[in-house]
């Protein structure tokens, strides 16, 4: 089976600093892949050069095939790949219609398309259809988001990934900052995606999460890649190991070469 | 157990409620104060008169149209700038730019033999457009460079003060056809109350003596013009794409370019807008008074930046309301008409404007605690 992405050696320097550092890694279809490592290890930094945040110096990115090079977020968004960001990227004074669609509003034309305005019936209906798809209720959808939980919103992030028909979705640390009840709806629906057959990376320091939606881990430390497993085939202390730098398949390797 | 979550469910009930009118409170006080402030104007008016004079009169009311029209014009863009997080502090020389390069133009258009009616509007066209420059420039520095909007604005305005006043000499540009006059002061309607008068649309009645003392100007022109772009303000803001852009990109600028909202170009067509909005005013500036004036504009940015405070626009960016400045400005106008029609020294109004500025804000903060309070315990 082909990688629906392939990455490869890629290279990101910021100043002095390598913070990616000749990264390879694939992903295929209906894999939820978890991508580990300590702070600064390198994880975020990775994933922006994939959805066109960053421009990676060295290496390529290979989209369903493709070579791709995104110069900004759109275009990987265009392309299918929807990055839910650790700092959720979201308009907190807007309502979660207007969340979903921003950027991408349904209009209402009038005079052949002379004035156009939007169109917040059909734009709070679809959201309505796309939230009940993910089995997520809320109290109202019209109200601006910034009044919603950490749960409710991140959840706001993922209707609007697969609203957009995501072939492909990276999520930054979708858990962090959320209460116990909210952490274990945001799995379900990671689980809830991966039946739908749309891969996804996600970043987590939470390894029982990880342990718990993923079907691979991969494990960056100090920008490098040190190892990748099946997650059934490895345990959380291993993968520890490797995120503090006590195991590194790399170093093994070069060992034995 | 039952009684205990019943208990709670009416508590929360209550709660609810209690949130729904701090809401309804925060949102139509504004007008509350309009309409107090109208009533103690036409009460205290009345009374200090000996009966003898009405604050509320069509006349006044039209006088007071008259007079928020310049700074509800600039307000209106200072509106959708401030939502998207940026404000404009150029408005009021580039208002008075407009008025000088209208006046200049349209001068020397009617001597070098032009019709006066397209000399008119060419010297409009070109006013508005004078202004219509420095708030692009505005919008590419801010957009593109990532300069603080305060700075490039504050930085603007002294070029367009030192243009104006090197077009105009300090002076009043002066040598305007009639027309001019006749749009700044003519109006839609005209009203002669009493014994043998009507209502004349567009067309003055020719009246003299006694019954030119009943005629009434309804809607004069800068009214109607003000009128307009205030319904197409509302409309842009809060039914079209434009506007909702423009809420998010004060909300929260990174998340708004990650969905693919074109911000720098969103950013320069705020600050564009801004200028057109100042030069309309511009215009209307030289219409009303006869001719060009570089320092038209400037007693009136304060004023302006107050009316969209006081309408309930978020100086943080991504809350406000085009129906807030104009009840802003309203409230502004009044409470200067109303003081000078008390007979009070006219700078009472600067001091009744500022304890408004702040009560608005201390009003929408109050909102917020207690709503956030009520959030907490609940
Ligand atoms: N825009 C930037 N400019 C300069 N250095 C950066 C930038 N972004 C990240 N870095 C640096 O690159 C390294 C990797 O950062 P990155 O954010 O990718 O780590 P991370 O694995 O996502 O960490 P965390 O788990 O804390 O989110 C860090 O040393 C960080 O300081
Ligand atoms: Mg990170």
């Amino acid at each position: 089976m082909e990688p629906m992405l392939s990455v490869r050696n890629l290279v990101k320097r910021f100043g002095g600093l390598v913070a990616v550092n000749r990264v390879s890694l694939d992903v295929y279809p209906g894999e939820v892949v978890g991508l580990v490592g300590d702070n600064a290890a390198g994880k975020s930094t990775l994933i922006k050069c994939v959805s066109g945040v960053y421009h990676a110096e060295e290496g390529e990115i290979y989209f369903e095939g493709r070579r791709v090079s995104f110069a900004a977020p759109i275009e990987a968004r265009r392309a299918g790949i929807e990055t839910i960001y650790q700092d959720l990227a979201l308009a907190g004074n807007l309502d979660v219609p207007a969340n979903i669609f921003l950027g991408r509003e349904v209009k209402k034309r009038y005079l052949g398309g002379l004035i156009r305005t939007l169109d917040e019936d059909h734009m709070l209906r679809e959201s309505q259809t796309v939230l009940n798809s993910l089995e997520i209720r809320f109290p109202s959808l019209t109200v601006p988001i910034d009044k919603l939980s950490g749960g409710q919103r991140q959840a706001v992030a993922i209707a609007r990934a697969l609203y957009w028909k995501a072939k492909f979705i990276i999520m930054d640390e979708p858990t962090n900052n959320l209460g116990v009840v909210e952490q274990r709806k945001v799995l379900e629906l990671i689980r809830r995606l991966r039946e739908q057959g749309v891969p996804i990376i996600l970043i987590s320091h939470t390894l029982p999460d990880v342990f718990a939606v993923t079907d691979r881990i991969v494990v960056m430390h100090r920008g490098r890649k040190v190892t990748e497993k099946r997650t059934a085939e490895t345990n959380s202390q291993e993968i520890v190991q490797y995120m503090v730098g006590a195991l590194d398949d790399t170093r093994a390797q070069l060992q034995e070469a | 157990m039952a009684a205990e979550s019943s208990s709670l469910a009416i508590a929360s009930a209550r709660t609810a409620r209690q949130k729904q009118l701090v809401l309804i409170v925060s949102r139509v006080w504004a007008w509350v104060f309009l309409a107090l402030l109208i009533a103690f104007f036409t009460a205290s008016v009345f009374s200090t008169s000996g009966g003898s004079v009405n604050f509320l009169t069509l006349r006044n009311s039209q006088n007071i149209l008259m007079a928020i029209t310049p700074v509800l014009l600039m307000g209106l863009g200072q509106t959708f700038v401030i939502i998207a997080a940026g404000i404009d502090l150029s408005v009021g020389w580039v208002m008075g730019l407009a008025s000088v390069i209208s006046a200049l133009v349209i001068a020397d258009l009617v001597a070098q033999g032009m019709a006066e009616t397209p000399a008119i509007v060419l010297g409009f066209v070109i006013g508005v457009i004078a202004a219509a420059i420095p708030g692009f420039i505005n919008g590419v520095i801010i957009a593109k460079l990532r300069i603080p909007s305060f700075i490039v604005t504050l930085g603007m305005s002294f070029i367009a003060r030192g243009i104006s006043l090197l077009l105009s000499g300090g002076n009043v540009v002066i040598g305007q056809p009639p027309g001019v006059r006749a749009f700044g002061n003519e109006s839609l309607l005209y009203l002669i109350s009493g014994e043998g008068g009507g209502l004349y649309f567009l067309q003055r009645p020719n009246v003299t003596g006694e019954a030119l003392q009943r005629l009434d100007r309804i809607l004069p022109w800068p009214v109607v013009v003000t009128a307009i772009v205030v319904a197409i303000a509302l409309f842009v803001l809060h039914k079209t794409q434009f506007g909702r852009h423009t809420y998010a990109i004060g909300g929260n600028r990174e998340a708004a370019l990650r969905a693919g909202v074109p911000v720098d170009r969103h950013i320069i067509m705020l600050y564009t807008l801004s200028g057109i909005t100042c030069g309309i005013a511009g215009i209307l500036h030289t219409a009303r008074f006869n001719g060009g004036s570089s320092i038209a504009g400037d007693p009136l940015m304060l004023p302006s930046i107050a009316a969209v405070i006081i309408g309930g626009v978020s100086m943080f960016g991504g809350h406000g309301s085009v129906a807030g400045t104009v009840i802003g400005a309203l409230i502004i106008a009044v409470l200067t008409t109303g003081l000078v029609m008390l007979n009070v020294q006219p700078f009472w109004q600067f001091i009744v404007v500022g304890i408004v500025v702040i009560l608005a804000v201390l009003i929408d903060q109050a909102r917020d605690l207690i709503i956030g309070r009520m959030e907490s315990q609940g």
